[in-house]
């Protein structure tokens, strides 16, 4: 299927600030789809990771309305893949960040069920709100 | 041989069976666990932003404390942190990765924790208690087996914290062998399957635990597929998810066949014949005894 890119609506702070923030040079990112091919949580995802990196690439800020970013869990397995060394899973981190320093976290506690929060052990907790509270 | 060892908050909570076990099997080959006095969390899963030099603080912390323990010759030149929970490896090791290859970084670190009485100087090195196996030997580890955990199929169950990223993976990212080489040092089998280092669903469990559901059940059923007879683990989050998830799912439907899940220091405690009360069993959520039991391994 070919995608038709206007280059005018690239948005290119966006870019930079992503590039930043991760540390990936995600223009590097020559779409083979491997993270996707191999992610597990791919089901999940609304898109996939190498669009998410196709939509970065080309300074599509609406990629923050995906719920993929929050889906990744960080669990390298796209890490170790990738044929051009590149890291998704700081790209989902990036994109994370971007939202939550807006002070717009994606959990609160008292989300948590009393009968859950007993349950739960420390590390799945503090996990959590590591990667969803700002 | 003491070395200086840093607990993690869930293995003085939820994974005190991993603790206790860890401990005394250790010590059953001559290794002293000594705790850090004054440990802090690590944060769980490491920061993976450029910008966030805040979120390595309270690893380096504790790598100040190995700097005090050898200081104070409460060890001997031991530079070694060692680890059990898979997840406090990661997020340490990625940290002083980090503080090791930048200097600025450090240095900013250092800056900001003036009131500590030391500088961080880079030298600690994060080990997991397999890797520590692995340098002791297993054949030699096979030797101090005092009960082989005969006919035992055991799936090894790395997830990812252990193998990922690789620049602090303890084994192969593909095609890990540490924990079969152990479970074979046990006298038990080690069969093998695909889903050894898929990922579980991590801490998605908290508030979308359907994810953790459909993993779980995907990571057990290969298990299962392959002949195994329980699965084991380093990681209290894995463990979790493995144990209180798969047993909810059981719950739901009647039919479906448990396997139970131990940590792999639990396994290691029974083939050394440690007291019964340091295996912790009683704190395994699906039914950890009956088959130890049918295979003569527990009376
Ligand atoms: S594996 Fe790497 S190069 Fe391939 S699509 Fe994903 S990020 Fe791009
Ligand atoms: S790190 Fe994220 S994108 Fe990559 S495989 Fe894991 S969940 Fe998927
Ligand atoms: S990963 Fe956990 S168990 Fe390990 S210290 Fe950090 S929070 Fe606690
Ligand atoms: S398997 Fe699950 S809990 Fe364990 S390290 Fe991976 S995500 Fe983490």
């Amino acid at each position: 299927m070919a995608i038709k890119v206007k280059f005018k609506d690239k948005n290119d702070d966006f870019y930079k600030k992503i590039v930043e923030l991760s540390g990936e040079q995600v223009a590097l990112c020559d779409q083979c789809g491997t993270c996707s091919g191999g992610c597990p949580f791919i089901e999940e995802m609304d898109i996939n990771p190498s669009e998410i990196m196709r939509k970065v690439m080309l300074g599509q800020k609406e990629v923050m309305d995906s719920r993929t970013m929050w889906i990744c869990a960080s669990c390298f397995t796209c890490t170790v893949r990738c044929p051009r060394e590149l890291d998704v899973s700081k790209v989902s981190e990036a994109l994370r960040q971007v939202k939550l320093r807006t002070a717009i976290d994606e959990i609160s506690i008292a989300d948590i069920s009393k009968e859950e929060a007993k349950k739960l052990p420390t590390i799945a907790v503090v996990g959590n709100f590591r990667k969803f509270t700002g | 041989m003491k070395i200086p060892y840093f607990p993690g908050c869930t293995l003085k909570t939820t994974a005190k069976n991993f603790e206790i076990s860890a401990i005394a099997s250790a010590k059953k080959i001559g290794i002293d666990f000594i705790e850090l006095d004054r440990w802090n969390c690590c944060g769980v899963v490491s920061s993976l932003t450029s910008d966030d030099l805040m979120k390595h603080l309270a690893p380096v912390r504790n790598f100040l404390r190995v700097q005090e323990m050898n200081k104070q010759g409460i060890v001997e030149n031991e530079n070694r942190m060692v680890t059990l929970c898979s997840m406090c490896y990661n997020t340490l090791s990625l940290s002083n990765k980090r503080m090791k290859e930048n200097a600025d970084d450090l240095q900013k670190v250092n800056d900001f924790m003036h009131r500590e009485e030391e500088n961080y100087k880079g030298d600690v090195d994060v080990v997991h208690f397999l890797s520590i196996l692995d340098e002791y030997g297993f054949d030699k580890l096979a030797q101090k087996v005092t009960k082989p955990l005969k006919d035992l199929k055991v799936a090894s169950y790395y997830g990812c914290t252990l193998l990922r990223p690789k620049s602090v993976g303890i084994d192969d990212t593909e095609d890990p062998k540490i924990l079969e080489n152990f479970v074979k040092a046990l006298g038990a089998d080690a069969i093998d399957w695909d889903a050894k280092s898929r990922c579980c669903g991590s801490y998605h469990t908290v508030n979308n635990v359907d994810i953790v559901y459909r993993l779980v059940q995907g990571i057990v059923d290969d298990a299962k597929k392959n002949g195994a007879d329980a699965i084991i683990t380093s990681c209290p989050l894995c463990a979790f998810n493995l144990d209180v998830r798969q047993s909810e799912i059981k719950d739901k439907n009647p039919d479906y066949q448990t396997l139970p899940i131990y940590y792999f220091t639990q396994l290691m405690g029974l083939a050394l014949e440690i007291d019964k009360q340091d295996l912790g069993l009683e704190f395994n959520k699906i039914e950890p005894e009956k088959l130890l039991k049918k295979l003569n391994l527990l009376s």
